[in-house]
């Protein structure tokens, strides 16, 4: 076995300088080295190294409009316009995606063909068309009218690019394809509690619906909070496809700025750092979600990202000493 | 729902049933399971419902609070029907409402606990008493402490399920049911999920709760408390009631070849 000096020195106790108390029967053994790691993670930085330069020393990549654009004005705005897009799509489809597997899942055979039905149409086609359909949708309908149907009676009516501006358009694709998905997912979850937590909740006389929120569903979002972070991280990666019907999200915005200066790659990292903090920011609030509805299932719950820190940077135990649990 | 055949009995000196079931049927998908079990429970008594696995105890206790829909015959519990209503002369399938109204005065104790794992042992009593009867949370909150002192768990209020042994779980569930003021208690084999070493303090609990007046019906493979606590015992086989009786004269003196058959491979 190669014992190599990787390892930080650490104060090297010899067996016979055993702290007074420490049972004899405790073994105090070398830790297995793992010297591959560090020619991995040497040759790895050395690549990464490589890369930095190139991209740096690149003539074609005029960096000081990275640094002018990275907080500009417009872009600022499209990063707003993005983040609303994702809050208040993912939480409107959510409410929707419930009602769907809810319905899904009835005895109720007309909510199930409804909801069937639902997912099947807008999971079915491309969420690029359903946005382009919602953006043009005047040209389908001219008026939106509120009335009864086949009969000449009306409430009001309305010309449909009034009612529907882009933002609406993209907002109403965004969250009408997304609550198909999310259905799915919520429908998973739902699955996923055991069958006696139904019959208990019915037996001490809690309702359908009682039971539904207070005992079901929260149980049902320990699995559904996971891929459901994943699905946010799509929803704020697809408001990029809203540039097709002109919405001026940060994607849309940065192509604008780059037809006119011609700066499409800078402007393209730019929008690609903007996306990366985001996704980075939205995976926080899922990992204390995550703990919240893991209460009850680990007898104690994990540290929280900040614990961890802090334990990183307290002195450990003696590590070179394992305790024997079996002879 | 005119019962005159039996009102009017001049012989029936004995209070009204809590529980009554008349020819209780059941199939799943083709098979009958209970076919055609009849027994009454009169208010305060504990029967214990005793049998080799698929022999439908369980299936009839999950009819008596109707998380089994029945095949024919009728169970009504206090003089009230099971799962049906009567109104204007006629007999109406109850609404997801009124059968969940009517569970709530119908206890049940599961083989497999069925806690509610999101919520503190003191959480899982209180919620339905505050959730579904309105009571006013300090006095739900009071009267759940109580409980869980009655079963021997005053200091594990705040334990989640996951942090309590099988036994202390089941003690908890006890309680849960207890909550609801039942007027009939139903427990579906408490103690075949525990360890050994578990299965005294949960039948402890209820010998209390049978020695209180609680009525109880037991499906049970513990002949021990059978012969203990029940007032009457019910030897079921193939979904029909082979023979009940006193403890003494079905555990101790099987007439039926089959009780005797039972008896002697779990004794």
């Amino acid at each position: 076995m190669p014992n190599l000096p990787l390892v930080r020195p650490g104060p090297t106790a010899p067996p016979a300088a055993v702290p007074a108390g420490s049972d004899p029967d405790d073994i105090d053994a070398v830790p297995l080295r793992h010297p591959w790691r560090w020619v991995i993670a040497m040759l790895l930085l050395v690549v990464f190294a490589a890369v930095a330069v190139s991209l740096w020393q690149n003539d074609n990549v005029n960096h000081p409009s990275i640094s002018e654009f990275i907080f500009d004005r417009r872009i600022l705005d499209g990063v707003v316009l993005t983040l609303v897009l994702t809050i208040v799509s993912m939480a409107v489809s959510t409410v929707f995606a419930v009602l769907l597997a809810v319905m899904r899942l009835s005895n109720n055979p007309v909510m199930n063909a409804l909801s069937w039905l639902y997912i099947w149409g807008f999971r079915g086609t491309p969420l690029l068309i359903q946005i382009v359909f919602w953006g043009y949708l005047g040209l389908l309908y001219a008026q939106i009218t509120l009335g009864i149907p086949f009969t000449d009676f009306s409430l009001f009516s309305v010309d449909t690019n009034t009612l529907i501006p882009a933002f609406t358009a993209g907002l109403l694709a965004l969250t009408l394809n997304q609550a198909a998905y999310s259905a799915e997912i919520v429908r998973a979850g739902m699955l996923s509690v055991d069958e006696g937590q139904y019959e208990a909740a019915y037996s001490v006389g809690m309702s359908p619906t009682f039971t539904l929120f207070k005992v079901v569903l929260p149980q049902a979002m320990r699995v559904i909070i996971p891929p459901m972070g994943n699905e946010t991280i799509s929803m704020l990666k697809n408001t990029s496809l809203l540039s097709v019907i002109a919405v001026l999200e940060v994607y849309t915005v940065a192509t604008q700025i780059s037809s006119q200066n011609l700066r499409q790659v800078e402007l393209l990292v730019v929008v690609s750092c903007w996306y990366l903090f985001l996704t980075s920011m939205l995976s926080i609030p899922q990992y204390y979600l995550e703990r919240h509805y893991g209460r009850g299932n680990a007898r104690t719950l994990p540290p929280t990202p900040l614990a961890r820190v802090w334990a990183a940077l307290r002195p450990t135990q003696r590590p070179t000493t394992n305790r024997a649990d079996a002879p | 729902m005119t019962d005159t055949t039996r009102e009017p009995d001049p012989t029936a000196s004995a209070p009204k049933p809590l529980l009554s079931a008349r020819k209780v049927r059941k199939s799943f998908g083709g098979v009958e399971v209970l076919k055609g079990i009849s027994l009454d429970v009169a208010a305060g008594q504990v029967m214990c419902l005793l049998g080799p696995s698929g022999s439908g105890k369980s299936t009839f206790l999950r009819c008596i609070n109707h998380l089994e829909r029945i095949d024919g015959g009728r169970i009504s519990v206090d003089g009230e029907l099971v799962g049906y209503a009567a109104r204007h002369g006629r007999i109406f399938e109850m609404n997801r409402r009124e059968v969940a109204r009517q569970r709530g005065g119908i206890g049940m104790v599961f083989q497999r606990f069925n806690l509610f794992p999101h919520m503190t042992a003191l959480e899982n009593i209180t919620a339905a008493p505050i959730g579904v009867r309105g009571v006013p949370k300090p006095a739900a909150l009071s009267r759940g402490r109580a409980l869980l002192d009655r079963v021997g768990l005053a200091d594990l209020a705040q334990s989640y399920p996951a942090q309590l042994s099988g036994g202390q779980q089941q003690r908890v569930a006890i309680a849960r049911a207890l909550a609801m003021d039942p007027k009939l208690l139903l427990f579906d084999e408490p103690t075949s999920a525990l360890d050994p070493e578990l299965v005294g303090d949960v039948l402890d609990v209820m010998r209390a709760l049978a020695a209180d007046g609680m009525t109880m019906v037991v499906v049970t493979h513990e002949i021990g408390f059978a012969r203990g606590a029940a007032d009457e015992v019910v030897f079921m086989d193939a979904g029909v009631v082979v023979e009940s009786g006193p403890p003494a004269s079905v555990l101790d003196n099987p007439q039926n070849p089959r009780t005797k058959a039972f008896l002697d491979s779990v004794m």
